[in-house]
Formats: C-alpha cells, sequence, structure tokens
C-alpha cells in the first residue's frame, strides 16, 4: 500500500473514532441556555432537556432543608422557584443578590430542579461620573 | 503617585508607537540609526511600564483609595502582602500586569540579541512593538488602571473623590496558590509572544530556519514550562479552596489556558523534525502562530464573558478588542504566509509509516485533535447561539470522553516514539519471535476489560477494546519496520512490564479500565524510560568507572536535551498516573454534631470541637477533626469557614491530608439552617499527590533540558580515565563523543 494511503488510514482511524466520541459525549451533557421569561414558553421536548438559567437570587429567599435548598431566582422581571438538590455545597459566594448560574431540568409543577449551581460575586455599584448615586447606597460605600 | 504613574503608561505607548512605526522604517531603509533608535524605544517602553506597574503597586500600599482600581479590591485591614498582589486581582490591573511580564520578555530579548541577529532583529523588534502596541492601547484608554473616582458636586460638575475604606480582595484569592498561579500562567502566555515574534519575522525576512529554531527554543521552552506551572497551580488552588473535591471542571477559563499549552507541546516536538530533516516547515511556522492566537483567545474568554464561567470578570466590551487583534495578527499572518510560502518548502518528506518522524507526527495529530475538541466544546454556546439561536453548553462527559482516549494514545507514543529510528529502517522479518509479544499483549489486554466487565460502561468496553487493537497493530507494525536489533527484547519486557502492573492494579482491588489502560502504559512508558537511562550510563560506566548515579547524571549533563526531555516525560507519566487515580474517588456527604463520627474508606474521623477565631480582617470558624485509621489517630485536621465583614462574602478553607497513596480531603460544608447541625463533606481520592510531584519533576526536567550540554573528552586509550579528567568540562574543538547514544545523529 502507498505510505499515504497507511498514514491517510492511520488518521483516518483516530479522527473517526474521535468523532463518534465527541457525538456520544455531546448527547450526555448538552445543555441549553435559556433565560426565566423564555422557560414559559418551552413546550414538549425543550422543556424536557437539560438546561442552564441565569438570574438573580432574590434577598431573603434561600432557604436550606435537609437534602436540598429552596430560593427563588429573578430575571427581567420574572420569578422562579428553584430547589437545589445536588451533593456539592453550595459555593460561597451564593448568596442574597448574587448573580447565579442554576442548571437541572423543569420539574413538574413549575419549579425547577438544579443539579449545579453556580454563583458570582453581587456585582459591585459604582456610580458612573455625572450620574447621581442610588439611593440605596450611601455615597460612603460602594 | 498616580499622575506618575499613568503619565509613564501613556509615555510607554508613546514610545512603543515609535518602536513599531520607527521600526517599520528601519526594515525598509536598513539605516542602522534607525535600527538602534527603534530598538532603544521598545527598551524605553519596557521600562516605562516597569515604573508604571511599581506605581500601581505604591498606590495600593499607601491604601490610595481616591482611585477607582484600588478601592475595589483592596481595603485598610488587607494583609500588606495581599495589597501587593491585588495589582492582578482585576481587569485592569491583570491587563498591566501582562503588559509588566512581557515587557520583561521583550527587555530581554531586545537586550540580549542587541548586536546579534543583525538581519533578523529589526523584524522582532518590530512586532513585539506592534503586540506590546495593542496592550498598552488597552491599558491607556480602555481598561486604564489609573481611574480615579469622582462624584457630582453640588453645583453638578465632578470633582475628585477619596472614599474612607476600600470594598476589600475577594476572600477567595486571599490564598498562596492563588497569588503565584497569574503570575506563572502570564508568564507563560506572554513567553509565547517571542516564539511568534521570532517566527513571523523569520518568514517576513526570509531568514533561514534552523537558525530561529535554534534562537526560539530556550524561549519556549520556558514560556511553556511556566504555562504547565500556571495549569498545574490553577488546578491546585481549585482543588485546595473551592472545595468540590477535584482539581479540573473543564470550566472555559480553564480549557483556554489548556489549548496554548496543547499547541505548545506540539510545536516543541515537531520543530525537532524541522532541525533533523528539514520537514513540516509551513506546519512548525502555523503552530507558532496558532498557539499565539490561542493565547490572546484565552485571555479574550477569560475576561469578556462570552462564555460563562465560576472565573469570568464583570462583562465588559473589552472582548471586541481582543478579537479586532486576533483578526489583526489573523490577517498579518496570512499575508507574511502567501507572499513568502516558497521559502517553506521541505527539503524532505516522511519515509516510512514507523519511524520517528511518523511518531512525532502522530504526537502532534493527537495534541490538535484534543485542541479542537476542547476548543469546540469551550466554544459551543457561542457557534450553537449563531447557527441555531439557542445557547447549548457541552460539559464534562464531553471533553472526558474525547480527551481520556486521546491521552492514553498520547501516553503510548510516548513510550514507543523515543524508540524509533529516523527515516526509515530496514525492513526486518522478524515478525514471528515479535509477533508474539504483541499478541499477548492484546489477550492480556482482553482478559483485564473481561475480568471487570461487570462494573464498566458498555461504550467503555467497545473502546477499550478497539485502543488495545490498535494499539497492537502499531506495536507489531512498529516491530516489522523498526531495526533495532535489540527492539524485540526491548518490548518484550515492556510488554511484561506494563502486564504485570495491570495485574498488580486488578488485585489492589480497582476496575475502571480506562485507569487500568493508563496504569498499563505508564509503566511501559516509565520502563522506557528507565531502559534508554540504563544503556547510555551503562556505556558511559564502562568507559569511565563512575557509579550508576554519576553515569546517569553524566549522560544527562552530556546530552541536556534529550535526557532533559525524558525526565519530562516521566514527570507527565506521574500526573497521568495522578489523573488516573479520579476513576477511584469516594466521597460522603453528613451532617454530625461534636462527637460524630463519619467514616470513608479505611479511615473514621471524629469531630472533637467547633472553635471561632478572629484575624485581621476575617472571622474563622473552625471544625476540629481527629481522624483514625484502624482505630489509631493518624492526625488532626482544621476545615475553615472565613467570614469577611467588609465585603459580606465568606470562603472556605480545605483541610488535606495528603500521601502519595490517597488524600483524605475534609470540607466544613456550614451549619445547616434548619437544624443548626454542621455538615462535613469527606472525599478520598487516591494518586493526587502524583499530579502536584509529577509537575515538580516537568519543571525539573525542562530546567535540565535548557542547560547547555557538556562536550565528551576524547579517551584514546582503553584505561579507565581519572575521575578529575572525567568529570571536566571542556570545550574542545572537533570533540568526540564517547556514548553511543549520540551516534544516532541527534541532539
Amino acid at each position: 500500500m502507498k505510505k499515504q494511503a497507511k498514514f491517510g488510514i492511520g488518521i483516518g482511524i483516530i479522527l473517526v473514532s474521535m468523532a463518534s466520541l465527541a457525538w456520544l459525549g455531546y448527547g450526555e451533557s448538552k445543555t441549553y441556555y435559556h433565560t426565566i421569561a423564555e422557560l414559559e414558553t418551552l413546550q414538549g421536548t425543550a422543556a424536557a432537556h437539560r438546561m442552564r438559567v441565569g438570574g438573580t437570587v432574590q434577598p431573603g429567599s434561600i432557604h436550606h432543608a435537609s437534602g436540598r435548598t429552596d430560593f427563588v431566582l429573578l430575571g427581567e422581571g420574572k420569578s422562579l422557584l428553584v430547589s437545589y438538590t445536588g451533593k456539592d455545597p453550595l459555593p460561597d459566594s451564593f448568596i442574597d443578590n448574587s448573580q447565579a448560574l442554576i442548571e437541572g431540568r423543569m420539574g413538574s409543577d413549575g419549579h425547577f430542579d438544579a443539579e449545579h449551581v453556580q454563583a458570582k460575586c453581587a456585582s459591585k455599584y459604582e456610580a458612573a461620573p455625572g450620574e447621581v448615586p442610588r439611593p440605596s447606597g450611601s455615597t460612603g460605600r460602594s | 503617585m498616580d499622575v506618575f504613574g499613568s503619565f509613564a503608561l501613556l509615555l510607554a505607548f508613546v514610545c512603543a508607537l515609535y518602536a513599531l512605526a520607527g521600526g517599520i522604517a528601519a526594515i525598509l531603509t536598513r539605516h542602522p540609526l534607525l535600527i538602534k533608535s527603534a530598538r532603544q524605544a521598545g527598551m524605553a517602553a519596557c521600562a516605562l511600564i516597569f515604573l508604571a506597574t511599581f506605581s500601581v503597586v505604591y498606590l495600593f500600599v499607601t491604601d490610595n483609595f481616591s482611585m477607582a482600581y484600588v478601592a475595589s479590591h483592596s481595603n485598610r485591614d488587607l494583609a500588606t502582602f495581599f495589597k501587593v498582589v491585588a495589582l492582578w486581582s482585576g481587569q485592569e490591573g491583570s491587563l498591566l500586569f501582562w503588559c509588566f511580564l512581557m515587557s520583561i520578555y521583550i527587555f530581554s530579548v531586545l537586550i540580549a540579541y542587541r548586536n546579534k541577529h543583525g538581519e533578523l532583529m529589526p523584524y522582532v523588534g518590530t512586532i513585539l512593538a506592534g503586540v506590546q502596541l495593542f496592550f498598552l492601547t488597552i491599558s491607556n484608554f480602555v481598561a486604564s488602571p489609573f481611574k480615579a473616582l469622582a462624584i457630582a458636586n453640588a453645583s453638578g460638575g465632578l470633582e475628585y473623590y477619596m472614599r474612607g475604606d476600600g470594598s476589600g480582595l475577594n476572600p477567595v484569592l486571599q490564598y498562596p496558590e492563588m497569588i503565584i498561579h497569574p503570575p506563572n500562567l502570564y508568564s507563560g502566555y506572554t513567553g509565547f509572544t517571542i516564539p511568534f515574534a521570532f517566527a513571523l519575522a523569520a518568514l517576513l525576512g526570509r531568514y533561514p530556519g534552523e537558525k530561529w529554531i535554534h534562537l526560539t527554543r530556550k524561549w519556549t521552552m520556558i514560556a511553556w514550562c511556566f504555562q504547565t506551572v500556571g495549569i498545574l497551580l490553577g488546578a491546585h488552588w481549585a482543588y485546595a479552596v473551592l472545595g468540590w473535591g477535584g482539581y479540573w471542571g473543564w470550566d472555559p477559563v480553564e480549557n483556554a489556558s489548556f489549548l496554548p499549552w496543547l499547541t505548545g507541546t506540539a510545536f516543541l516536538h515537531s520543530v525537532m523534525m524541522q532541525e533533523k530533516r528539514g520537514m513540516m516547515k509551513i506546519w512548525n511556522v502555523w503552530l507558532v502562530f496558532i498557539t499565539f492566537m490561542l493565547c490572546i483567545l484565552g485571555t479574550l474568554l477569560t475576561r469578556s464573558g462570552v462564555v460563562s464561567s465560576v472565573h469570568a470578570f464583570a462583562q465588559s466590551n473589552i472582548g471586541n478588542w481582543f478579537v479586532g487583534f486576533l483578526a489583526v495578527v489573523l490577517a498579518i499572518c496570512l499575508f507574511a504566509f502567501f507572499k513568502n510560502r516558497d521559502y517553506l518548502e521541505s527539503e524532505n518528506q516522511l519515509d516510512s509509516m514507523i519511524s520517528r518522524e511518523s511518531s512525532f507526527l502522530f504526537n502532534n495529530l493527537v495534541l490538535l485533535v484534543a485542541c479542537v475538541a476542547i476548543l469546540s466544546g469551550t466554544l459551543f454556546p457561542v457557534f450553537s447561539e449563531w447557527f441555531t439561536g439557542s445557547r447549548i453548553s457541552v460539559g464534562a462527559p464531553f471533553f472526558n470522553k474525547v480527551n481520556i482516549p486521546l491521552g492514553l494514545l498520547l501516553l503510548f507514543l510516548t513510550g514507543v516514539g523515543p524508540l524509533l529510528a529516523w527515516r526509515k529502517t530496514s525492513a526486518e522479518s522478524l515478525k514471528r519471535n515479535l509477533l508474539w509479544p504483541a499478541l499477548v499483549g492484546l489477550a492480556g489486554g482482553v482478559i483485564v476489560v473481561l475480568l471487570g466487565a461487570a462494573s464498566f460502561d458498555k461504550v467503555n468496553i467497545r473502546i477499550g477494546l478497539l485502543l488495545f487493537l490498535l494499539s497492537g497493530v502499531c506495536r507489531l507494525l512498529a516491530l516489522r519496520k523498526s531495526s533495532f536489533e535489540n527492539l524485540n527484547r526491548i518490548l518484550l519486557l515492556l510488554t511484561v512490564v506494563g502486564l504485570l502492573g495491570g495485574l498488580i492494579v486488578i488485585l489492589l482491588g480497582s476496575r475502571e479500565m480506562f485507569a487500568l489502560v493508563c496504569f498499563i502504559l505508564s509503566a511501559f512508558v516509565a520502563a522506557t524510560i528507565a531502559v534508554e537511562y540504563y544503556r547510555g550510563a551503562r556505556v558511559i560506566r564502562a568507559r569511565s568507572g563512575l557509579s550508576w548515579l554519576s553515569s546517569a547524571m553524566e549522560l544527562t549533563l552530556r546530552n541536556t536535551r534529550r535526557y532533559g526531555g525524558y525526565i519530562v516525560h516521566f514527570g507527565m507519566v506521574m500526573i497521568f498516573v495522578g489523573l488516573a487515580g479520579q476513576a477511584f474517588n469516594k466521597e460522603v456527604q453528613k451532617e454530625i454534631g461534636v462527637g460524630g463520627t463519619v467514616k470513608i474508606g479505611p479511615y473514621e474521623l471524629l469531630l472533637q470541637a467547633i472553635d471561632q477565631k478572629q484575624e485581621k480582617n476575617y472571622v474563622a470558624e473552625r471544625m476540629i477533626v481527629e481522624v483514625m485509621k484502624d482505630h489509631k489517630p493518624v492526625m488532626i485536621l482544621f476545615p475553615e469557614r472565613r467570614n469577611f465583614p467588609t465585603n459580606q462574602e465568606s470562603g472556605t478553607m480545605v483541610a488535606i491530608y495528603s500521601t502519595l497513596r490517597e488524600d483524605l480531603y475534609v470540607v466544613y460544608a456550614g451549619i445547616n439552617q434548619g437544624s443548626d447541625v454542621p455538615t462535613i463533606h469527606v472525599f478520598l481520592n487516591p494518586l493526587v499527590k502524583w499530579v502536584w510531584y509529577g509537575g515538580i519533576v516537568v519543571v525539573m526536567g525542562t530546567i535540565v533540558a535548557l542547560v547547555a550540554p557538556r562536550h565528551a573528552v576524547l579517551v584514546l586509550s582503553g584505561s579507565k580515565v581519572p575521575e578529575a579528567v572525567a568529570g571536566f568540562a571542556t570545550a574542545v574543538p572537533n570533540s568526540v563523543a564517547t556514548s553511543v547514544t549520540l551516534r544516532e545523529g541527534h541532539d
């Protein structure tokens, strides 16, 4: 066999096996991103997918029970009830008003079953030049 | 000091602009004074960046809360050490820090080669100035660390404002590992600018290929080493601080740092093909270009928030600037390539499927396929949104499925590659003698898989058998075409070592198949390296009468590139062994009161007490946990939660009892709000220490490879050479090598 063909076959085997593994891995882990507003409009198979939703944690809504944590996620004026049932401890940055990204599936009764929760620090507000600072924060703090 | 700093930065911008424009003029006119002044402008830009960076640090240390950056990343109670390193804790400061590290490289290059390589350096200096100019533009005009706080005053205008105290440093950053992770990683990222500049310069200036590769080799190895350390430190920080029990989550930012490492590794190997055989010139040049572009992409992904990640900085439109820069870089590379393509013609062709060249080719293929897979997976949300309108992300299962087999294949190549000869060797017909070791290997693999079939995923078994088949076939072909007389004996030894290793692993109770294959291959590669050292040291020992250890050291010092490379390979083997341990991780999460116990593996943990302690800027709440093994106390661990009152955040301090065999990893997960009982989360992670120790070995190997080799002394008679002469490092012209390993014609 010509050596080009031999190389081609060797490379081809590797690429084909990788492509099939990639396809399998993709199927296992693909996760759609939706906003809270979009969740209401999802129907059929789209509603049963694994998905990620981002939003802000409503202050005072975090309740810890044994084996799960419930909270309310706010985004674009809508709210979503979330139950986190994963094993990992919630991140330290998961507090009132933090930005959270939840991953899981929609439950049957309109609440969301989250398997993963990521949270980022509450965004620090700084007055831009020319703007009046928000009344909630005095000028002494950010 | 803030005015001084920001002015220094602005002046650096002007100098870089002159270095670029003057550099272009210098290339076109070849006027020696222009060349010199462009270079000196480049050096001045670097010095000014140093000054600007020091002034930001000064602002932090003196608690200057009139500066926005200082106010949002520091506070009075912060330990001084952390005030210094807060420089790179946010967007603007870390960009300036990037400029700082890049300037160290650029300054070194400009000074070291100021009187050499006159044909090449003007191009190099100009390209480096161009890159520097981009980052200075961002640092001066887009994300400046010298922004001052201002507030609207009574008459509606703006006036300067100084805050009483800052917001404090993110608690998650207040750890030693986090301090050294960005400097190392950035030193890696910025370091790849140097080989990129040399490659592009050589292409534009049609400079002889072997020379620029020889020049950049050391810089590439340094950048690669920093990148490796940076990635491992990031992993170690995630492990020790974030408290989820793992060290790699295929997070977009983690992947972003891994991509240039993959192409950088591919480049370090394929460049040998160009050195020895004048092949793969086009491939190498584009590999360096892509490595540099991936570095820019890496920082783009981290800073722009285009894909969501735990690491991301605040979202901003800074991403657009980086995309623009990437487009410009790509355009210039394409232009240079099409203009001077003929200069990159290969001198030789690939002769045989099984040869050193082909093993490098497969090495590159595996690394690049991994790179493409990780890049696609990381950017999948962006692409899927373009094409289908919805953002779809892929997670760890995708990355693991693709990268584990690729990693195993790479491990296999690491063992086989060094045994193969350059070019094609005369075809041996030792098929019958060499067939049965390969068959034994295949049979052993099948037995191993069948033994563990009950606990394996069906797909894994299929792929595993496929891999074994492939490796067996490769081994068969290798044994047919390669010409070492002793090769069949060596490969038999290696097969037996590998199988023995696998059997031991089965007997110890492990079941996961990929881990098993990994252990078998690791034993295979380690044996390969040991055999190489043995063969070389044996010759030196015979000629010089030194002990085995001294012979091995002498061997290494005579051929630092090759044997340093073997040490690096051994370090990588240790890392792979550590990674394979993940297949056997265990974890337990439980609420326990004081006096309660939790069991995991052979350990029993008893919660003795919970106490509180006030530190400078946080309150530490910690568990005192006694660890017992077989009812004998082993040690006491103190997992902690830290509460930072200033920014109302909390951090976790994981307690780890780490041995070579396994890590006992204990997290104080918090107090259950409902029942007021503390929750403890315990992991038993085998072999994790191998990853960190492997990293240290990789660094040591790189340092060895960077050292200039000794030249051997010609021995005229067969008598023993006195110790003093044997150890003497003489650079004798036309010195003759006494080691048989040098006969093969490389290194």
